[in-house]
C-alpha cells in the first residue's frame, strides 16, 4: 500500500515535471505578448506589471487586418485536411482489415511506406504538378497534400485497431442485411473513435504548424496561412517581437480548441470501452 | 420440404483444405447440431450456410432454394453468435428491429414482432436500454429474439452459450429447446460441447477436420458410435479405451463407457484405485489396472471407497465396443 503510494507519488511527479517544460515555452510566449518591447528584453521571465504592461503587439497583428483571413486559412486547411484523412484513412484500413484479396499484404506494405518517406522529398514533383494542374495559390493544393502526407500513419493506427473489432458484429450486420458502408460508419467507425482521435491529434499539429508547403504552394495573400503570414513581423534586421508573439499566442486558441473536441471523444472512448 | 441441404460443400483457404465434400439434410423443423473439437470445421461450415463465407466447392440450398450466391440477408436466415454481437448504439427493441426494417417491414409488423419475441423472452422491462447496461443472459437473449422477430426459414446458432458462465448456460439451453419447441422452426447450432450437442439435438453430426464422421440421433451416436472418434467425443466421462487390461484380438481396442463398469471381484479386468471423484448423485473411480492403463469407472451413488484400494472390475460385452487400430469398428465386441 505504502509502495503503491510511493509510485503514484513519483509518477505524479514525473508527470509534473515534463508539464513544466512542456509549458515553459508557452508561458514565456504568453507572458512576454502582454509586455512592451523593452520589457521583453530587459527581463524576459518577468510577468507584465502595470509599468511593463502593453497590448501594443496585439493591437499591431489585428490592425493588419489579413489577420482573420489568415487564420480562416489555416483553419479550413487544417479541418479539411483532417476530414479527408480521417475519412480515406478509416476506409483504406477497414478494406485492409476487413477483406482477403490478393495483394492485401503488398498493398498494406505500399500504403505503410510513406510512413518513412518524408513527403517534402517530393517537393519539386509536387510544385510542378500543382502548377500542371492551376492548383498553385489555392488552399486546395494544401489539403491535398497534408492529406497524402496523414494517410500512411492513418492507415496503418486505423487498420489496426478495425482488426480488433469484433469478426461476430460486423457478420450480424450482415445478416440484417446493412450494406457494407453501414456497417463501416454505424458499427465500426463509432468503435474506433479513440483511434480516430488520436490519428487527429497526431496530424493536427504539423499541419496547423507548417511553414515549407505553404510557402511553396500558396504564398499569396489570400491564401496565406497563419504560420506564413506571422513571417511579415520577422525581417532580416528588425523583428517586431510584440506582434510575433502576440500572433503566435492567438495562433495556440484555435488549435486548443480543436484538441479539445478530439481529445473529449478520446476520453469518451476510452469510457465507453471501460464500463461495459 | 427440407429446411437446408448441403450438397459437396468443401472450402479451402490457400492451399488448406478445411472442409471436404459435406453432404447433409436437414428436414423442417429439425433441430441439428455440429459437434466437433475446435479446428474441425464446424464454424466455418456454418459461416457457409449463412452466406458469410464462399464454399469452394457445392451447393447450398435453403427451403427448397439454391442460394450458394445470394447475399446472407436474402437468405431466410437469422443468426445467433457467440459473442451476442449487439449494436453498441442501438437499444434492445433497436437491435431487434433493425433486421426488419432492412426488409422494408411496415411499422406495424416491427412493432408486433418486437413484442412478440420480447414478452417470450422476457425483455419487456429492458427495451429500451442500451446492450451496455445488460447483463451477459440478457444479452444473449436479445440475441436471440433479434433473430426470432425475423420469422426466418432457418436459426443459425453459433457457439451461443459458450460466454456465459455455468449456471445460466443450462438455463440458456432449456431456453432454447423450449424455444425449438414453440415456434418448431429448423435449428443449426455449433458447438464444442457434447452435452449441450446431445441435450439438444434432434440429429448430431460429428465432424473431424473437416470430414462428417457420424449422423445420427443422440442415443444411435451414443449406443453404437462408428469409429472410436464418435465413441470418444460423446458421453461424459469419456469411454475408456483399454487394450494390455482385457482380452482383445492383436492390434484391437476395446472401448468400455465408465457407466458400464462395475466392481466385481473375478471380473474382466482389475487394478488400483489411484483418485475418487465424489459428486454426490454419483462418485467417479480413477483405476489404473495391473497393466498400467488409466480407466474411468461411473458408480451411481455414494460408496465409501478410498484411494489405493484393490477393486476388481467387470462388464457385460454386450456393452463393449471393439476397434481397429485405425479407429474403426469391428463387427462383434470380445469378452
Amino acid at each position: 500500500m505504502r509502495a503503491a503510494r510511493g509510485q503514484t507519488i513519483a509518477a505524479h511527479g514525473a508527470l509534473l515535471l515534463y508539464t513544466v517544460i512542456a509549458l515553459f515555452p508557452v508561458f514565456v510566449i504568453l507572458i512576454n505578448s502582454f509586455k512592451t518591447r523593452k520589457a521583453i528584453f530587459r527581463e524576459p521571465l518577468a510577468l507584465p506589471d502595470p509599468e511593463s504592461f502593453s497590448l501594443i503587439g496585439y493591437q499591431t497583428v489585428l490592425k493588419q487586418g489579413d489577420f482573420f483571413l489568415y487564420f480562416q486559412n489555416s483553419m479550413i486547411v487544417t479541418v479539411a485536411s483532417l476530414f479527408f484523412i480521417l475519412l480515406f484513412g478509416a476506409m483504406a484500413a477497414f478494406a485492409l482489415a476487413e477483406y482477403r484479396f490478393r495483394g492485401n499484404m503488398l498493398m498494406g506494405l505500399y500504403l505503410a511506406l510513406g510512413i518513412m518517406i518524408p513527403i517534402r522529398i517530393g517537393t519539386v514533383a509536387i510544385l510542378e504538378m500543382m502548377v500542371a494542374t492551376g492548383l498553385v495559390n489555392t488552399l486546395w493544393a494544401l489539403v491535398l497534400v497534408y492529406t497524402a502526407q496523414g494517410l500512411p500513419l492513418a492507415v496503418f493506427i486505423l487498420s489496426e485497431f478495425m482488426r480488433q473489432v469484433s469478426d461476430d458484429l460486423k457478420n450480424a450486420g450482415r445478416v440484417d442485411g446493412l450494406s457494407e458502408y453501414r456497417i463501416f460508419f454505424r458499427l465500426v467507425l463509432p468503435l474506433v473513435r479513440p483511434a480516430m482521435a488520436t490519428v487527429a491529434v497526431f496530424n493536427m499539429i504539423p499541419i496547423w504548424n507548417d511553414l515549407w508547403f505553404p510557402l511553396i504552394l500558396a504564398p499569396a495573400e489570400e491564401v496565406k496561412t497563419l504560420t506564413l503570414g506571422s513571417q511579415v513581423f520577422i525581417g532580416q534586421f528588425v523583428t517586431d517581437w510584440n506582434a510575433v508573439l502576440s500572433a503566435l499566442s492567438l495562433a495556440i486558441l484555435p488549435v486548443m480548441a480543436l484538441y479539445m473536441v478530439f481529445s473529449r471523444q478520446l476520453i469518451r472512448g476510452i469510457t465507453s470501452g471501460a464500463v461495459k | 420440404m427440407t429446411a437446408l441441404v448441403l450438397e459437396g460443400v468443401s472450402k479451402s483457404f490457400g492451399k488448406t483444405q478445411v472442409l471436404h465434400d459435406i453432404s447433409l439434410t436437414v428436414e423442417d423443423g429439425e433441430f441439428v447440431v455440429f459437434v466437433g473439437p475446435s479446428g474441425c470445421g464446424k464454424s466455418t461450415l456454418l459461416r457457409i450456410i449463412a452466406g458469410l463465407d464462399t464454399a469452394t466447392q457445392g451447393r447450398v440450398l435453403i427451403g427448397g432454394q439454391d442460394v450458394t450466391d445470394v447475399p446472407p440477408a436474402k437468405r431466410g436466415i437469422a443468426m445467433v453468435f457467440q459473442s451476442y454481437a449487439l449494436y453498441p448504439h442501438l437499444n434492445v427493441r433497436g437491435n431487434m428491429a433493425l433486421g426488419l426494417r432492412q426488409e422494408n417491414q411496415s411499422k406495424a409488423v416491427i412493432d408486433r414482432r418486437v413484442s412478440k419475441a420480447s414478452a417470450m423472452l422476457s425483455l419487456d422491462d429492458f427495451l429500451a436500454r442500451r446492450p451496455a447496461e445488460l447483463s451477459g443472459g440478457q444479452r444473449q437473449r436479445v440475441a436471440i429474439g433479434r433473430a426470432i422477430v425475423r420469422e426466418p426459414k432457418l436459426f443459425l446458432f453459433d457457439e451461443p452459450l459458450s460466454n456465459l458462465d455455468a449456471a445460466l448456460r443450462v438455463n440458456t439451453r432449456v431456453e432454447i429447446a423450449d424455444l425449438h419447441r414453440s415456434l418448431s422452426a429448423s435449428m443449426v447450432y455449433v458447438t464444442h460441447d457434447q452435452t449441450e450437442a446431445m441435450t439438444l439435438a434432434d440429429r448430431i453430426v460429428v465432424l473431424r477436420d473437416g470430414h462428417v464422421e457420424q449422423i445420427g440421433t443422440p442415443m444411435e451416436l451414443y449406443n453404437n458410435p462408428i469409429n472410436r472418434f464418435v465413441a470418444g467425443f460423446l458421453g461424459a466421462p469419456s469411454m475408456n479405451f483399454l487394450e494390455r487390461s482385457v482380452d482383445v484380438p492383436t492390434g484391437a481396442v476395446l472401448g468400455i463407457r465408465p457407466e458400464h463398469l462395475r466392481l466385481q471381484d473375478g471380473g474382466q479386468t482389475a487394478g488400483t484405485v489411484t483418485h475418487v471423484e465424489r459428486l454426490g448423485g454419483d462418485t467417479n473411480l480413477l483405476v489404473t489396472t495391473g497393466a498400467g492403463e488409466r480407466l474411468v469407472v461411473r458408480l451411481f451413488g455414494q460408496h465409501a471407497i478410498e484411494v489405493g484400494t484393490e477393486v476388481g472390475l467387470g462388464f457385460d460385452p454386450a456393452d463393449a465396443f471393439l476397434f481397429g487400430a485405425d479407429g474403426a469398428r469391428l463387427p462383434a465386441a470380445a469378452g
